[in-house]
């Protein structure tokens, strides 16, 4: 499956990273090597095969719908880059 | 004191030998004379150390010294420390302060242990050299050209050089079996969810576990005993019951079946290497262990299956940084859109990028099941190669890595670094423990022995590590740079 620049664009957009053109080709050459080596993956037979997405096969442990945590805000908000009056602050979304 | 092992520390403070105190500022000491040259560290507690250290004599003459009591260790700074930097080895998080321990970290304050600062790493940990660090490359301590391998190849040369007697690393794809292999100190990844991850800066979350970095499976075991165990704050934490780590060092080998899989003997192998793991495996077969080969057969599908589960996971876990609530934050930010995609821009290094976007990329509409799907059926199969292979031997032995620690700069594309980890890869896929050895050396480099086990089977692996270090010395030797500041 080649990878074409609209994919890397693509991605780069979904995952909020700025690519400027000329890093946007370096990409496209390192991510080809990379899905390269990972299409080995498609010579196999996995047909009926189970996903695998927990190496113990775990499911979700649930607990009791109850609050545990005590409210650390301030804390919290000490290592934020702005705040004001409890509240992160982000350049005007609404107009 | 820095020639002791961390076992040996804790008798020599027990009987009064030199106190906490001394022993703290012995090793700030030496980080600060040697540092320089090997960039192990990305910050120092000195004080805080100090101030411990204090607290542990005091309690030690009051009679109530906790059973580690005293004893330095260092912290991969993928471990959140309350009220220290904790940066992952990112400029994306160079001014985070961490507001909360993770529970390792809150597991080794109770027992008494002191920590020296946080070591360096790949950035997010993502590598096998510690080459990929905002902070800067780390030297192997056996020569100052080589890596230490990654990505907590802070933790290993920091052990390795005496500049802290253990240190806590993490491991995704073998980046604690590595990086000591690569330092010829004593590395162990237990299994997955034996540790309990919470307030580890996640990589990819089904494959990340934590484990200690020491100069002997004896130290591993005092420490192991210590951060495992169940924790309900990680949703992966397995509840089973500790054993004692260190009670079951000493139970003979005669009867351990050993398998040692083809594929980890094949194509690529260094062949000085190969020599080194094979007059290990005669040395337990002179404890009375037998040997037989057994085969792995999925072996080669686990790097590409890998490749896309990790960035997956991390393409997921790494949204969180957007600027807003903690990390970098870009100057000026036109709109919302712009403070998301310039901060992370100016605050990851290129290989967290370019695993973000592989991530983003296999996961996304058109694409998932053909890579993700497909990568998760392969993790499968993986998994079952082990469970079969221990219907027939009680651990299986091999090479830690491919080579010894190659030089800085060595590999330039990223591909010819991820084929590093082909030995060590697959353990994580399958979740079951695996510990590495030192075994010898090709020339003034370290060689490691990985010995693998089922799930839950590190008091088995420790129990066989430890027989192998009672009967060799290679885990004692020194570098001469750890002598050049006695």
């Amino acid at each position: 499956m080649a990878l074409e620049e609209s994919h890397v664009r693509r991605a780069a957009h979904l995952a909020r990273l700025a690519v400027s053109d000329d890093q946007a080709s370096g990409f496209v050459d390192d991510l080809s090597q990379i899905l390269d080596m990972v299409d080995q993956l498609q010579s196999l037979d996995t047909e009926g095969v189970m996903p695998l997405a927990h190496p113990l096969d775990a499911t979700q442990r649930l607990r009791a719908d109850e609050v545990t945590e005590t409210n650390q805000r301030d804390t919290f908000q000490r290592c934020a880059p702005a705040v004001e009056n409890g509240l992160y602050l982000v350049p005007r979304v609404v107009e | 004191m820095y020639e002791k092992t961390l076992t040996q520390l804790v008798a020599a403070l027990k009987s009064g030998e030199f106190s906490s105190r001394e022993l703290t500022a012995h090793y700030l000491q030496r980080i600060e004379k040697a540092d320089g040259k090997l960039n192990s560290f990305i910050s120092v507690t000195a004080e805080q150390a100090l101030k411990q250290a204090e607290i542990a004599d005091n309690e030690r003459v009051a009679g109530n010294a906790r059973p580690l009591a005293g004893i330095p260790l260092a912290l991969k700074d993928i471990f959140c420390t309350l009220g220290v930097k904790t940066s992952c080895g990112s400029k994306m998080l160079d001014n985070f302060i961490a507001p909360y321990n993770a529970t390792v970290v809150e597991k080794l304050n109770a027992a008494g242990t002191i920590s020296l600062g946080k070591t360096n790493m790949d950035e997010f940990a993502m590598g096998s050299s510690t080459e990929n660090s905002y902070y800067g490359p780390v030297k192997n301590p056996w020569d100052l050209t080589a890596v230490p391998g990654g990505s907590s190849g802070g933790s290993a040369a920091a052990v390795a050089a005496g500049l802290v007697p253990a240190a806590m690393g993490t491991d995704t794809g073998g980046s604690i079996r590595q990086p000591a292999a690569f330092c010829g100190i004593t590395g162990l990844k237990p299994t997955y969810g034996r540790v309990s991850r919470f307030g580890i800066i996640a990589y990819a979350s089904s494959l990340d576990q934590a484990g200690p970095m020491a100069r002997s499976a004896e130290d591993c075991a005092h420490l192991l005993g210590v951060i495992a165990g169940y924790d309900g704050r990680d949703s992966t934490s397995v509840a089973r019951g500790v054993p004692d780590y260190v009670e079951g060092l000493n139970a003979p080998l005669s009867g351990l079946k050993i398998g040692l899989p083809k594929e980890y003997f094949g194509d690529g192998l260094d062949p000085e290497v190969e020599k080194a793991v094979r007059e290990a495996v005669k040395v337990y077969q002179s404890l009375g262990a037998t040997v037989r080969e057994v085969s792995l057969p999925h072996t080669h599908y686990a790097i590409p299956a890998y490749y896309v589960i990790a960035p997956a996971e991390a393409s997921s876990n790494l949204s969180r940084y957007d600027g807003v609530r903690f990390g970098h934050r870009c100057d000026n930010p036109s709109d919302l859109i712009d403070l998301y995609t310039r901060s992370r821009a100016e605050g990851f290094g290129e290989e967290v990028k370019r695993r973000i976007l592989i991530g983003t990329h296999t996961l996304s509409e058109g694409f998932f099941d053909a890579y993700y799907t497909k990568a998760q059926q392969v993790r499968r199969l993986i998994r079952q190669d082990f469970l079969d292979a221990f219907e027939d031997v009680d651990v299986l032995m091999g090479p830690a890595s491919p080579t010894p620690a190659f030089d800085l700069g060595a590999k330039k594309d990223p591909v010819s670094m991820y084929l590093q980890d082909i030995y060590t890869i697959a353990v994580n896929l399958a979740g079951i423990p695996g510990i590495s050895v030192p075994a010898g050396f090709v020339g003034s480099r370290p060689v490691g022995l990985q010995i693998l086990g089922t799930h839950f089977a590190e008091a088995q692996l420790l129990n066989v590590a430890h027989q192998f270090q009672q009967a060799t010395d290679w885990h004692l030797q020194r570098p001469a740079f750890a002598e050049e500041y006695a």
